[in-house]
């Protein structure tokens, strides 16, 4: 299927392309085959093209200098796109403990879902998350696909310092913090997982378009898992 | 090699920044202001990419251990060398054991100062730029011992580059319009760019907000990619204008587009100092 696109300069090396702005499967999965086909076909030195829900933003080597003369190659582009997929796409299971130590929400958030804390458990490890694409911090996975029973909204009070690999709700998403940093989300779980290297390159294995799914552990196992990662001998999972 | 004795407000090493990694949302990073930085490296006959040393509202003060030619651009913090005045913006020799220090700052928000070869901190990402979550020293630090590249010292003679510092008083930003401009009523636009703001306390190498709010009615948007200079507006009328260390996206509607030379000139402005946008084209 093919949307009608919005295409405009956005600064002066890089141009916008917007979908209808919605989050949809079948619009992430248009948004990156069309990455895809510009990082293919377009010779024009690129540096990057960020992709979001709906948007693709596509940053130049240079400034443009004939930027209709760009929006036209991308057009032609993208109606010569077909509809066969050209995503290849990984689920990878992430490991996460749930237990009290590493959930300080849980018990709060399991009072106010009015639902014992193991069914939010499964309810929140027995489904597929779809990543739409990465950004706010450096490696964090904007996921889609938790179950609805399991929207809350955020916190009042943001929490100062949310620790590294915190699994958390917030609204109608879950994630992953890849950093401490500040937070509003509940935090139901934590993942020894290093899902962003800065020392590596690409430095996160997961990408856009690629599922997650989470792996409830015990706590030996998290810290196994920890001492595994400290001495590179543990690999992401995939399914 | 040099020896931090004092690191200053905020000191941190800055190259041209890490760029294409933003879709795994790492930052650009990078100096605030480009062309001071650039600048200062070409007085040395630097790379571009060489990195330097960025300090924000005072100065380090650093003692060198090797003799090099350094060159300090940006802001003017008033360098001495060993207590004598020097000239910015011209290429300087120092001897081993000199100490660089820096006294009030009397225009700009920045300096620039850059050594012969470029400062040798970490590269990740291809970038020697500081970043949270990214490198491991996130800012320069007292007892620091900084490296450089000091096996040549010379550097070339210029015919005189002339450095422009008119725009650290420059007080208009140029712009373009942002994807969400035109969801502003016609009188909200004119008023955008019409009344005056000012820079508020909370400014820093990752965003500047500026006062006053300015009242609006938009709802938030789906997340969508932001850039270094795009100014967003939040529903409690907070004009945020990301800077260099911002985040890859954002969902508050985005209003303008600062152009590259804007960027630069923001980066030199301080808390309360007034600004104006002005439409490009």
């Amino acid at each position: 299927m093919s949307y009608k696109l919005r295409f405009s300069q956005y600064n002066e090396r890089s141009i916008l392309v917007e979908w209808p702005a919605i989050i949809d499967e079948n619009v992430l999965h248009d948004v990156l085959n069309f990455k895809t086909r510009i990082e293919l076909k377009i010779y024009k030195p690129i540096v990057d093209i960020i992709s979001t829900y709906a948007s693709l933003l596509i940053i130049y080597n240079t400034t443009i200098e004939n930027v209709n003369d760009e929006f036209s190659t991308l057009k032609v582009l993208y109606k010569s796109q077909d509809a066969k997929k050209l995503l290849k796409s990984k689920t990878f299971r992430i490991p996460v403990c749930y237990e009290d130590e590493f959930a300080m929400d849980l018990d709060n958030y399991s009072v106010a879902k009015n639902l014992s804390k193991s069914a939010l458990i499964k309810l929140h490890s027995e489904a597929v998350y779809t990543v739409f694409f990465i950004g706010f911090l450096p490696g964090f996975l904007y996921l889609g696909g938790l179950n609805p029973t399991l929207h809350l909204d955020r916190k009042e009070t943001p929490n100062l310092n949310v620790k590294k690999g915190s699994v958390a709700i917030g609204g109608k998403q879950t994630g992953i913090y890849p950093q401490d940093s500040p937070g509003g989300w509940h935090i139901i779980g934590n993942s020894p997982l290093e899902l962003f290297k800065p020392k590596q390159n690409p430095p996160c294995v997961v990408k856009a378009g690629d599922k997650v799914k989470f792996n409830p552990i015990t706590k030996s196992e998290y810290l196994r898992i920890q001492d595994d990662i400290k001495r590179s001998s543990f690999n992401i999972e995939t399914i | 090699m040099i020896k931090v004795l004092n690191s200053g407000f905020y000191a941190t090493i800055q190259d041209q920044g890490r760029l294409g990694h933003r879709s795994y949302g790492v930052p650009d990073s990078g100096a605030m202001d480009s062309y001071s930085s650039e600048f200062a490296n070409k007085l040395l006959g630097n790379n571009k990419e060489a990195a330097v040393l960025e300090m924000t509202m005072t100065g380090a003060e650093l003692q060198f251990l090797k003799p090099t030619t350094i060159a300090i651009t940006g802001a003017h913090m008033n360098p001495t060398l060993n207590g004598k005045t020097i000239e910015m913006f011209e290429s300087i020799l120092v001897e081993p054991n000199d100490v660089l220090s820096f006294g009030k700052l009397s225009n700009g928000f920045r300096t620039y100062v850059a050594v012969k070869g470029g400062f040798l901190s970490e590269i990740v990402l291809g970038s020697r730029s500081m970043a949270k979550g990214i490198t491991e020293s996130i800012r320069i630090k007292k007892e620091d011992v900084l490296d450089f590249n000091a096996t040549s010292i010379k550097s070339p003679k210029h015919a005189k580059l002339k450095f422009n510092s008119s725009y650290h008083e420059d007080k208009i930003l140029e712009v373009t319009k942002g994807p969400e401009f035109d969801k502003l009523t016609r009188e909200q636009q004119n008023l955008l760019i019409s009344q005056n703001f000012q820079v508020s306390k909370f400014n820093n190498r990752m965003a500047y907000q500026l006062l006053p709010l300015f009242k609006n009615s938009l709802e938030p948007i789906l997340t969508t990619p932001v850039l270094p200079g795009t100014v967003q507006l939040t529903p409690s009328g907070q004009l945020i204008v990301l800077m260099r260390d911002c985040q890859t996206t954002g969902g508050y509607p985005r209003m303008f587009q600062l152009t590259e030379q804007s960027i630069n000139i923001l980066s030199q402005k301080a808390t309360g100092n007034r600004l104006k946008f002005s439409l490009k084209d």
